[in-house]
C-alpha cells in the first residue's frame, strides 16, 4: 500500500502523470481510463479491496454448522469463510502459507481441517497451522529448522464483522468498526432486511460480465436508467420515474440506497419519453408478479450499494446479495445469493423463487443491465482518453427525493477519487 | 422391440424439432412443446447438487413460457446473437406403458456474438418427463442442469 501511495500527488489534486489526470469539470465527468487501465485496476486491488473497507463475503446461513466453509473472493483475492468448533466465523486467505497454493477448491463443504495437497501443510478452521510433514526430517536428514515456529506460519487472517446473519471481512487493521463504517442511514436500511430473523438460503446464480466492476455499481446508483431501459419493469409498474422515490448516501458518498414504491400500469404525460411503454400488456400467468407486503413502510424496491463489493437487492419479495468479484479491468463476476427467512411458509418460498425470474443472468429485468454493461465496455475501452457525462440532476452529490438524477454516481466517484488519490 | 424402437425414433425427432425451434428463433412455437401445467427450469449444477431450490429460469405453466417468449421478443434488450443447440445421448430412463416417459439427454449450446468467434455458451443435461397428449409427446417437466455455474453474461433464450 505505501509504495503505491508514494507515487501519487497530493490528495484530490491529481497525479503527476498526465495519463491519469481527472477532467477539470470534476464530478460531472468520469474519464474512461478508469474502466480499462491495468495500472488503475492493480491500485484498486490494493487501495480499495485490500484497503480500509468491509467487504461482503457470506451469509451465515451458508455455513450454519461447525466445520462448514465457503470459498469466495475479495476483489480478485481468494479467501475462505469457515465456522469453527466454537461457532465463530473466520475468514482467511485461500493461499497456503508455504508456497502459495490455492488449497480450497470446493465452493462449499464441511471439514475438520484444511490440508494443502502439495506438501500437506494442514490448518484448523481458524487458519492456524496445525502440522508440517517431515518437520523433523526423514532418517535424521532434512526437516524444518529447529526454530521454525508454526504460530508464525498460519494462514493470513482477516478481521471479521457479523451483523444479523451477514458476514463482512477486511484486510485492513485501520478500518473503523462495521457499524461506523456503514453510518446511521445505511445501517437503518440494512437492518430493515436483516432484522435479526434467521435467513434461509435459496440458491446461487453467477454470471461473468465483460465490463469493469464500477459499471455495475453505477448501474444501481443511476436509478434514472431503470425507467427507460427496463421495459418489463416499467410496463408492470414495478419501477417508474413517476413513482415516489428517493436516493440517499452516507456521509462519505461511498454507500448509497435507492428507494422506490410500486405504481400503476397506466400511461402518464411524464412517460411520453418512454418509447416502449405498453399499457395493454397482460401476463399470461399473473402469478409471476403477485407481490406480498412484508416490510414496514411503503417502499417496494430498496437497492443498497455498499462499498466496495455488495449490492443488497429487495425488489418486491425477491431478496438477494449481489457480490462483485473483479476479474481484471474489463470483467467481473456477479455472484448472486438468493435468500428468504427461516419462518417463510411454503407459499412464501414459492413467491420468492417465482419473482427471482426478474433477476440474475436470465432476469426479465437484469438481462438488460448485463447486456448494456457489455455495450458500455465495448464503447469505452477503445477510447481511454474520452470521458462520460454525469449532469442529470445537476452537479451535486446530495440526497434526492426523486430518481431523475446521477447524484449517487457523483458521490461514489467523489469518494473513489479520495481513496485512489486521483 | 418394435415398440421401443418406435419410441426411440419418436423421441429423437421430438428433441430435433425442439432445438430447431429455438435455433431458428421460432419462439412462439416453443411453448407448444409443453403441457398446460408444465414445469420448466434452468438450474446451475451447484444448486441442483446441494438441493437448493433456486432456478436461473423458472416457468410453472405454459402461460409463463409464453410470458418468457414475450420478454425475449418484445421487452428484453440484448445484443444480436446466433445460438446452436446440440443434443446427444438421449436415454429413456422410465416408461410406465401408459404414455408417461422419463428421459435424459446431454446438450451443448454454442453462441456466436457479433465480432466474436463461436464459443461454448453452456453444456449440461436435460432431465425430462413427457406425457402423451392427443397422441403426441409433450414435456410435462423439463429440467436443464448446466455444468459451469458461471453464465457467460446473459442467458436470454431458453435452453
Amino acid at each position: 500500500m505505501s509504495s503505491v501511495t508514494s507515487r501519487s500527488a497530493r490528495p484530490g489534486e491529481g497525479r503527476n502523470d498526465s495519463r491519469h489526470r481527472w477532467p477539470e469539470e470534476g464530478l460531472v465527468r468520469v474519464p474512461y481510463w478508469v474502466y480499462s487501465d491495468p495500472e488503475i485496476y492493480a491500485e484498486e486491488q490494493e487501495r480499495i479491496f485490500s484497503g480500509p473497507a468491509w467487504s461482503y463475503v457470506a451469509l451465515e446461513c451458508e455455513i450454519p454448522e461447525a466445520g462448514d466453509f465457503k470459498r469466495t473472493y475479495i476483489g480478485d483475492r481468494p479467501v475462505v469463510v469457515a465456522r469453527d468448533k466454537e461457532g465463530e466465523v473466520n475468514v482467511f486467505v485461500n493461499r497456503c502459507a508455504h508456497r502459495g497454493v490455492q488449497f480450497c477448491r470446493e465452493q462449499r463443504g464441511n471439514t475438520k481441517e484444511f490440508v494443502c495437497p502439495y506438501h500437506q501443510w494442514s490448518y484448523d478452521l481458524k487458519g492456524n497451522l496445525l502440522g508440517v510433514p517431515f518437520k523433523r526430517g526423514v532418517k535424521k536428514q532434512g526437516g524444518m529448522p529447529k526454530d521454525f515456529d508454526a504460530k508464525q506460519h498460519g494462514l493470513h487472517k482477516l478481521r471479521v464483522a457479523v451483523r444479523n446473519g451477514v458476514v463482512f471481512a477486511t484486510f485492513s487493521e485501520e478500518v473503523e468498526p462495521f457499524e461506523d463504517y456503514m453510518g446511521e442511514t445505511m445501517l437503518g436500511w440494512f437492518d430493515r432486511v436483516f432484522d435479526g430473523r434467521k435467513l434461509n438460503l435459496l440458491g446461487y446464480s453467477r454470471q461473468l460480465t465483460p465490463a469493469n466492476w464500477k459499471l455495475m455499481f453505477e448501474n444501481i446508483k443511476d436509478p434514472y436508467h431503470a425507467s427507460l431501459l427496463h421495459v418489463f419493469l416499467v410496463t408492470f409498474g414495478l419501477f417508474r420515474a413517476d413513482n415516489p422515490s428517493q436516493v440517499q448516501m452516507d456521509e462519505t458518498g461511498r454507500h448509497s440506497v435507492l428507494v422506490s414504491r410500486k405504481g400503476e400500469q397506466k400511461k402518464s404525460d411524464d412517460l411520453s419519453d418512454m418509447r416502449n411503454f405498453r399499457d395493454d400488456l397482460k401476463l399470461n400467468d399473473p402469478n409471476l408478479l403477485t407481490p406480498v407486503k412484508e416490510f414496514p413502510g411503503t417502499a417496494t424496491v430498496v437497492m443498497q450499494t455498499l462499498w466496495p463489493n455488495l449490492i443488497i437487492q429487495q425488489q418486491s419479495n425477491t431478496l438477494a446479495m449481489r457480490q462483485l468479484v473483479t476479474r481484471g479491468p474489463e470483467a467481473f463476476e456477479l455472484a448472486w445469493t438468493f435468500f428468504g427467512y427461516e419462518d417463510d411458509d411454503e407459499e412464501m418460498i414459492k413467491i420468492r423463487l417465482r419473482q427471482a425470474n426478474l433477476m440474475g443472468p436470465s432476469g426479465l429485468v437484469s438481462i438488460d443491465d448485463s447486456e448494456v454493461m457489455q455495450f458500455s465496455q465495448d464503447g469505452i475501452s477503445p477510447y481511454p482518453g474520452s470521458e462520460g457525462v454525469l449532469e442529470m440532476g445537476g452537479s451535486g452529490r446530495e440526497d434526492q427525493d426523486h430518481i431523475v438524477t446521477e447524484a449517487p454516481i457523483r458521490a461514489f466517484y467523489d469518494y473513489y477519487r479520495k481513496v485512489m488519490e486521483l | 422391440m418394435e415398440e421401443s424402437l418406435k419410441l426411440r425414433l419418436e423421441l429423437d425427432a421430438l428433441y430435433a424439432d425442439y432445438v430447431a425451434c429455438l435455433d431458428d428463433g421460432d419462439y412462439d412455437a416453443w411453448p407448444e412443446f409443453f403441457t398446460e401445467t408444465c414445469l420448466y427450469k434452468i438450474v446451475p449444477r451447484e444448486n441442483y447438487e446441494q438441493n437448493l431450490p433456486l432456478a436461473t429460469m423458472l416457468c410453472e405453466s405454459k402461460g409463463m413460457l409464453k410470458d418468457r417468449v414475450y420478454a425475449v421478443k418484445e421487452t428484453s434488450m440484448y445484443g444480436p446473437r446466433a445460438l446452436r443447440h446440440l443434443v446427444s445421448a438421449i436415454r429413456i430412463t422410465g416408461d410406465d406403458g401408459n404414455g408417461c416417459i422419463t428421459a435424459q439427454a446431454n446438450y451443448a449450446v454454442l453462441q456466436t456474438l457479433n465480432d466474436e468467434g463461436t464459443t461454448v455458451f453452456q453444456s449440461g443435461r436435460y432431465l425430462d418427463r413427457l406425457v402423451r397428449e392427443d397422441g403426441k409427446l409433450k414435456f410435462a417437466e423439463k429440467l436443464c442442469v448446466f455444468d459451469s455455474n458461471l453464465v457467460s453474461n446473459s442467458l436470454i433464450i431458453p435452453i
